[in-house]
């Protein structure tokens, strides 16, 4: 028995304007269709025109999970009837899409393959509501025609821990590119795990979708819930139907949805107002060299080049501006003789906040503070008894309260240390010598 | 050519009665014979296309422009609610 789990997940783009018209992207807290226009609410005779930065985005987002990117691509209509949809069909990509054959590689070593990514449009948003006495569906057409990207794993999966870390990684890498604010409780980002249970290790001939999952951990508990339901239908000797289930956070369970229509039937065809999109190897050569350094080099970097340990390098790296933030810094602490370690000791536990401080701020910080520490306690220990039976009234003064001689007390150690030091450190000697 | 009639109509969210279905049932399958004419058009050497315009690459700049206004959105539809489209209860 071996869970075969593959993914579906649609990132939505942040671009100024939509998919295939000048309406703004932005939905988010918007009155409800006052950002539409003929094209995305479907209207007879608007012509649809691709998104030239949408399109790179997504070429973009392929060539980081590596993926092959084909010269020529097409974009093809998906025909179903639902009324977030107004034209009755999807702009979408059916056997041409931008992207193919990538792989994300996950931190146990294990490859997920990638079939494909691809760009289409996003539908409009339904909401359930009850007028007067009627139970109505009501539709909000602002987010009709907003780029969507959608990243099709094989059925690598057999666990919902890797599939968070997937998530996770593929997240980052999204937000790296900075081609989406990939916010699952916003939806702009938003995933479909099918999952299923081998017997023999072979392709099971059934599926289960589940939707209604917006969050990472959702995801994790969806799939645990779907494999645990499977395995006892299978001990049943019975075998699970092909479904679309969604996940009830409420219940904690997946339950069965009524399927839309019959969904292999989309009767995809070539959209005829859209003319094809060929690439010269030029063009995504200027792609390629868009594409930042993405966290897995970067953690590699850190720990082989710079060699700090592997946590933190992750740590550091987990945000681009935190890492390029980073990296300054340890340019300009080479100067200083201060290590890149120390950089990120301080950058990840002393609450750094890298948007009100320049790296060479922090640079001069760190050395302020990170000299002492290194001198053993012995030696603080004689230069405070010293100092104490030097200075007789200033020890008496300190034990009958008056605290500002204790700043006496602490230069008088540190002279006599000659090093500059944490005065904590002074203070709990001094307080441990005086009790 | 056998056409399931209910199964097309299904998907093309039309209602049809059961005459209908009979009638539609051997025009469909008639129009289906004679697009199947065109596969004894010689096509060796022929690239496959699905596109004569011979356009490509027709894009546009990520550029916003004006929209309508929700009333001038709204306008057509039979029915609404607080500025949004209103349908019988889906799902
Ligand atoms: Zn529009």
């Amino acid at each position: 028995m071996k869970s075969v789990i593959g993914l579906e997940v649609h990132v939505e783009l942040k671009t100024k304007s939509k998919m295939f018209c000048g309406c703004p992207a932005d939905y988010f807290g918007k009155k409800p269709n006052t950002h539409t226009c003929p094209v995305c609410l479907g209207l007879p005779g608007a012509l649809p025109v691709p998104n030239k930065t949408a399109i790179q985005w997504c070429v973009m987002l392929g060539l980081a999970l590596n993926c092959k990117i084909p010269l020529t691509s097409k974009f093809d209509r998906k025909n179903y009837f639902y009324p977030d949809l107004p034209k009755g069909y999807q702009i979408s990509q059916y056997d041409e899409p931008f992207c193919l054959k990538g792989s994300l590689k996950l931190d146990n070593g294990k490859v997920i393959k990638i079939r494909r990514v691809h760009m289409e449009e996003d539908t409009g948003k339904l909401i359930h509501a009850t007028v007067g006495n009627e139970d109505v569906s009501l539709i909000d057409l602002n987010r009709s025609g907003v780029p969507l990207v959608e990243i099709v794993t094989e059925p690598d999966f057999d666990n919902s821990k890797d599939v968070k870390e997937y998530l996770q990684k593929l997240q980052q890498i999204v937000r790296y590119l900075a081609i989406s604010d990939a916010d699952m409780e916003k939806g702009d980002m938003r995933l479909e795990p099918n999952i299923s249970i081998s017997k023999d290790g072979s392709l099971p001939s059934y599926k289960v979708e589940v939707k209604n999952i917006n969050s990472f951990r959702f995801a994790e508990k969806a799939i645990d819930y779907e494999i645990k339901r499977q395995l006892e239908i299978l001990k049943n000797n019975e075998t699970p139907i092909q479904e679309t289930r969604g996940w009830d956070e409420k219940k904690q369970k997946t339950v069965s949805q009524r399927t839309k229509e019959e969904a292999s039937d989309y009767r995809y065809f070539p959209e005829p107002d859209i003319p094809p999109i060929r690439w010269t190897q030029k063009q995504l050569e200027g792609f390629r060299k868009q594409i930042p350094e993405l966290p897995h080099f970067k953690v590699q970097k850190y720990e082989n080049e710079l060699k700090i340990k592997v946590s933190d390098a992750i740590r550091v790296s987990e945000n681009i501006e935190v890492a390029q933030f980073f990296e300054k810094t340890v340019k300009i602490g080479s100067k200083h003789n201060v290590s890149p370690q120390s950089v990120a000791n301080f950058l990840l536990n002393k609450g750094v906040n890298t948007s009100n401080i320049t790296p060479a701020e922090l640079i001069k910080t760190i050395i302020s503070t990170s000299t002492y520490a290194t001198i053993d306690n012995s030696k603080i220990k004689k230069a405070v008894e010293k100092v104490l039976r030097e200075n007789p009234k200033a020890l008496n003064d300190l034990r009958v309260g008056k605290t500002q001689t204790l700043q006496f007390l602490i230069g008088k150690t540190m002279a006599e240390i000659k090093e500059k030091i944490d005065t904590k450190i002074i203070i709990e000697e001094i307080n441990r010598q005086t009790k | 050519m056998k056409i399931n009639v209910k199964h097309v109509a299904k998907l093309a969210n039309l209602p049809i009665s059961k005459e209908e279905e009979k009638k539609l049932e051997s025009q469909l399958s008639e129009i289906l014979d004679y697009v199947e004419k065109l596969n004894s058009v010689i096509t060796k050497g022929v690239e496959i296309t699905s596109q004569i315009t011979g356009l490509e690459n027709v894009v546009r700049e990520d550029k916003t422009e004006s929209c309508l206004t929700q009333k001038e959105a709204l306008s057509n539809a039979k029915n609404t609610h607080d500025g949004l489209y209103k349908v019988k209860k889906i799902l």
